[in-house]
């Protein structure tokens, strides 16, 4: 009855994989390396401060937060989804951890309630889209404000972890290399430890445990992963409390390097995260994307504010330049996908 | 071959959506080492008996056991650890990920750091092996290969799970003959090593070329349960549709060829109508209730052609014409305004809109060519949904039901009416009947030839030669994305005398261009 009776048989030829050959799906990410690496030197050129390790010491140090959180933005976006409420769940857990240590409490605990804070709210927005079936991007934007109206709530003043504390021991310094020269010393603290930690975590939970390629399945097609058998709802959770644990822990490397916490601080972080992972390469509707990605796309958000100041950009107009890059890596990922399609 | 001892059994399956009994007590039965049939319309309760079978639905009653265990599914998950796997008519694998990793996902193999890839494509590729799938890079991504393949690639995972059941809903509907006995090899071997094959299908021939056993559904109820070989057709279509099948090879019989006069003016006639990359200039002359078919072969151009004439694909060169007088056609708002109109292949994606109902979907064009300030005033618009869903039979008969929850032949002919409400002159369907019901089919033929007769031109598009023949007035045969010939259908016209000039062509266009 088909009547594609003269249609020859398909063939299907296995080519030979070279190591050499790139995914396509990796070109945006490559692309990300690449401005980096280009921004960098245009930089060394004008103003022959940025191939210094002082530079790069302060450009990790500085951002290592913006790392962490772009690590955890990762998890959702990879999945199609968002976690909108990362940078409230900053300062919620940075004002109670200082409310705390002020009243006494030793930094450990504080640390502890920190990320247990993190954890409620990830299972709550995991709780809202899984049993009430809500968008991501509602379900986290309500975590998102009920996180920073509770902070607000509890004080709206900027608040000192109390110099007994050995809370900021977090944020000493580390010289891996002394250079006699001044301020030009590879320099670390241990949040640049902690972002390293939590790139490698992320790497390895991703692609070499199950639950990653059940969130990669999700974002290629979650009823397709559905009917695969695979615990699509299980995933679903670890991805948000994993996201908000992140965020937790980017709040604590963050209060430990600036020495206090504010309700205000990180309003748009969630924003800065979405853009290193665009940047970085992930596909916003999900499926494909890498962590190492993300962290490029981190460091290209982090190196466009000095690169701007050095440039005399106005401040104002620095949020543009972050427009029109993301605009730019999001144009190349549909020009990736439209010759894959061909 | 089969042993006495079922695998699966299912015993009056009850299950209740709100409102309807989707299935009252059917019972179905599956041995082991047997390639078995789920007959029956769509509406049938095909579908739901094997959401049942996966986990994918709850039971309202009756009994699941396999392997003489008593089952209760809740989720897909559970069915597949009892060792029931399921292959879906649209490939339920992700293309975002490589083939292999499509095998395994879930099953990977673990090294002391995590999945050890290595190892773990190396079993992917010794189950795609054992399916004569070796040629496949595993490393691949899924998205690279057809259809076909990745349904077989769906096979093969179902092996690595150790199926006992196999389920093969529809796999068939979108494969082209090779293909299909390439699958149908595979179904065979999985069968001799012991499997329980279920087996979906809309092609009698294929049903009874492949399987063993059937069991027929009708209105959700069980009809009864044969042997294949020992069923004639006519009485399995009987069984399937409660009427004989005598009536339906009625259809198109009594039809007369229209002829055209000389000097006719067409409804649309396009000269030279082409778009680089997509299909080269056709002519063609389209006259009142006329039946244009296109034929051809899977990605010979109908398609294609047939998103030209709707202006759904801008044409980059040739002419237009609609009663004589230039027809400037290059979106599908201005072909409605121009009274054509075009109802898609792609009925999921592109046809219906599932989040609304039935009432709505139908309404859909004729309020687009309104444009949104000139609602369509209720009792007319009721008087019009009323009027199609009765002349097209649509079931349930109930306006007000999200389009998303009906079978495909009744989704197709909501489409139908949809385009019928916009009172076009010129019809474009693009394979109406594909992936339905016998009934539904028949139905959707009939009001192919009233339309005609009542003066509608339609172009009819389908990979189904014989239903082409038997409607069309004429007959314009695509190959490689050009026209190769227009065939008179005087009566003398068989699906072989189109083959035949597909297979003549062969000559001239090797050289020219090789099929993609």
């Amino acid at each position: 009855m088909t009547s594609a009776a003269a249609t020859p048989k398909q063939r299907v030829t296995a080519k030979k994989r070279s190591p050499f050959t790139i995914n396509p799906q990796a070109i945006p990410t490559l692309a990300a390396v690449v401005i980096f690496i280009v921004m960098i030197i245009i930089g060394e050129l004008m103003f022959g401060t940025y191939l210094r390790l002082g530079f790069i010491s302060s450009l990790l140090m500085d951002h290592s937060y913006l790392i962490i959180l772009a690590v955890a933005m990762t998890f959702p976006i990879l999945t199609g989804g968002i976690d909108l409420s990362v940078g409230a769940i900053v300062a919620i857990t940075g004002v109670v951890a200082a409310k705390l240590m002020i009243a006494g409490v030793p930094s450990w605990v504080a640390i502890i309630v920190m990320l247990l804070i993190g954890v409620a709210f990830g299972a709550l927005a995991g709780i809202l889209i899984e049993q009430f079936n809500m968008q991501p991007f509602i379900a986290t934007l309500s975590t998102m404000f009920l996180a920073r109206g509770i902070a607000s709530i509890i004080s709206t003043d900027s608040l000192t972890v109390p110099k007994d504390n050995n809370f900021s021991w977090l944020a000493t310094d580390i010289h891996l290399i002394d250079n006699p020269k001044i301020s030009n010393d590879l320099t670390v603290d241990l949040g640049v430890f902690v972002a390293v930690i939590v790139v490698v975590i992320g790497y390895i939970v991703l692609h070499k445990t199950r639950t990653g390629r059940t969130i990669y399945a999700i974002g290629g097609s979650r009823s397709s992963a559905e009917l695969m058998g695979l615990p699509v709802k299980r995933t679903q959770y670890s991805i948000y409390i994993i996201s908000a644990l992140l965020a937790s822990v980017a709040s604590i490397v963050y209060m430990a390097s600036m020495g206090n916490a504010k309700n205000v601080v990180g309003v748009g972080w969630e924003l800065d995260a979405v853009a290193s992972v665009v940047i970085g390469g992930t596909l916003i509707s999900g499926g494909f994307g890498y962590v190492l990605g993300s962290v490029i796309g981190a460091l290209v958000r982090s190196i466009i504010d000095p690169l701007t100041s050095d440039f005399s950009v106005p401040a104002e107009a620095v949020t543009i330049v972050v427009g029109v890059m993301i605009l730019i890596f999001v144009v190349l990922q549909r020009a990736v996908m439209a010759v894959k399609r061909r | 071959m089969s042993e006495n001892q079922p695998i699966v059994e299912m015993q009056g399956i009850t299950i209740e959506f709100p409102g309807v009994k989707a299935l009252d007590g059917v019972n179905l039965r599956l041995f082991p080492g047997e390639i078995h049939a789920l007959m029956g319309e769509n509406g049938a309760g095909k579908s739901t008996m094997i959401k049942a079978l996966t986990g994918v639905y709850k039971i309202n009653g009756g009994s699941i056991s396999v392997d003489s265990k008593p089952q209760t599914f809740t989720g897909t998950a559970d069915a597949q650890n009892a060792g029931i796997a399921t292959v879906y008519q649209e490939v339920n694998l992700c293309t975002n990920l490589s083939i292999g990793e499509n095998v395994m996902l879930g099953h990977e193999l673990h090294g002391p750091l995590g999945i050890n890839w290595k190892k773990t494509h190396a079993q992917a590729k010794r189950h795609l092996a054992t399916l004569g799938l070796q040629h496949l890079d595993s490393h691949a991504s899924l998205s690279s290969i057809s259809i076909a393949m990745q349904q077989l690639v769906a096979i093969a995972r179902a092996m690595v799970i150790d199926a006992k059941v196999l389920i093969l809903d529809e796999p068939t509907s979108s494969l082209d003959a090779n293909e299909v006995e390439h699958l149908f090899s595979i179904m065979r071997q999985v069968r001799d090593s012991g499997v329980a094959i279920l087996f979906v299908s809309h092609f009698l021939d294929q049903i009874y070329e492949v399987t063993d056993r059937l069991t027929v559904l009708r209105n959700g109820t069980y009809i009864a349960e044969v042997m294949t070989k020992e069923t004639p057709r006519d009485e399995l279509i009987s069984m399937m549709i409660g009427k004989s099948a005598g009536e339906l090879s009625q259809i198109g019989a009594k039809k007369s060829s229209r002829t055209v006069e000389s000097g006719e003016q067409p409804v649309a006639s396009v000269e030279g109508l082409g778009k680089k990359g997509s299909i080269k200039p056709i002519s063609v002359d389209i006259f009142k209730g006329q039946v244009l078919g296109l034929a051809g072969l899977l990605g010979s151009g109908r398609t294609e052609f047939g998103r030209l004439l709707f202006g759904a694909d801008k044409a980059d060169e040739g002419v237009y014409k609609l009663h004589g007088s230039d027809a400037n056609i290059d979106t599908p708002a201005s072909a409605l305004r121009g009274k054509v109109a075009y109802s898609t292949e792609n009925r999921r994606d592109e046809g219906i809109v599932g989040d609304l109902t039935v009432r709505e979907n139908i309404l859909l064009a004729l309020q687009a060519i309104r444009g949104m300030f000139r609602p369509v005033p209720k009792k007319e618009a009721d008087a019009i949904v009323d009027k199609y869903m009765k002349e097209l039979n649509v079931r349930p008969a109930d306006p007000n039901k999200l389009i998303r929850n009906l079978s495909g032949g009744n989704q197709q002919k909501v489409l139908l009416a949809r385009w019928l409400a916009t009172k076009p002159e010129l019809l474009i369907l693009d394979e109406p009947t594909r992936g339905i019901d016998i009934g539904a089919k028949a139905e959707i033929q009939q009001t192919v030839l009233e339309l005609a007769e009542q003066g509608m031109s339609v172009v009819f598009i389908s990979s189904e030669l014989e239903e082409v023949v038997r409607l069309s007035d004429d007959i314009v045969v695509l190959k490689d994305r050009r026209k190769i010939a227009e065939i008179l259908n005087d009566g003398t016209i068989s699906p072989e005398t189109i083959v035949q000039t597909i297979a003549n062509s062969d000559v001239e266009t090797t050289n020219s261009g090789k099929a993609a």
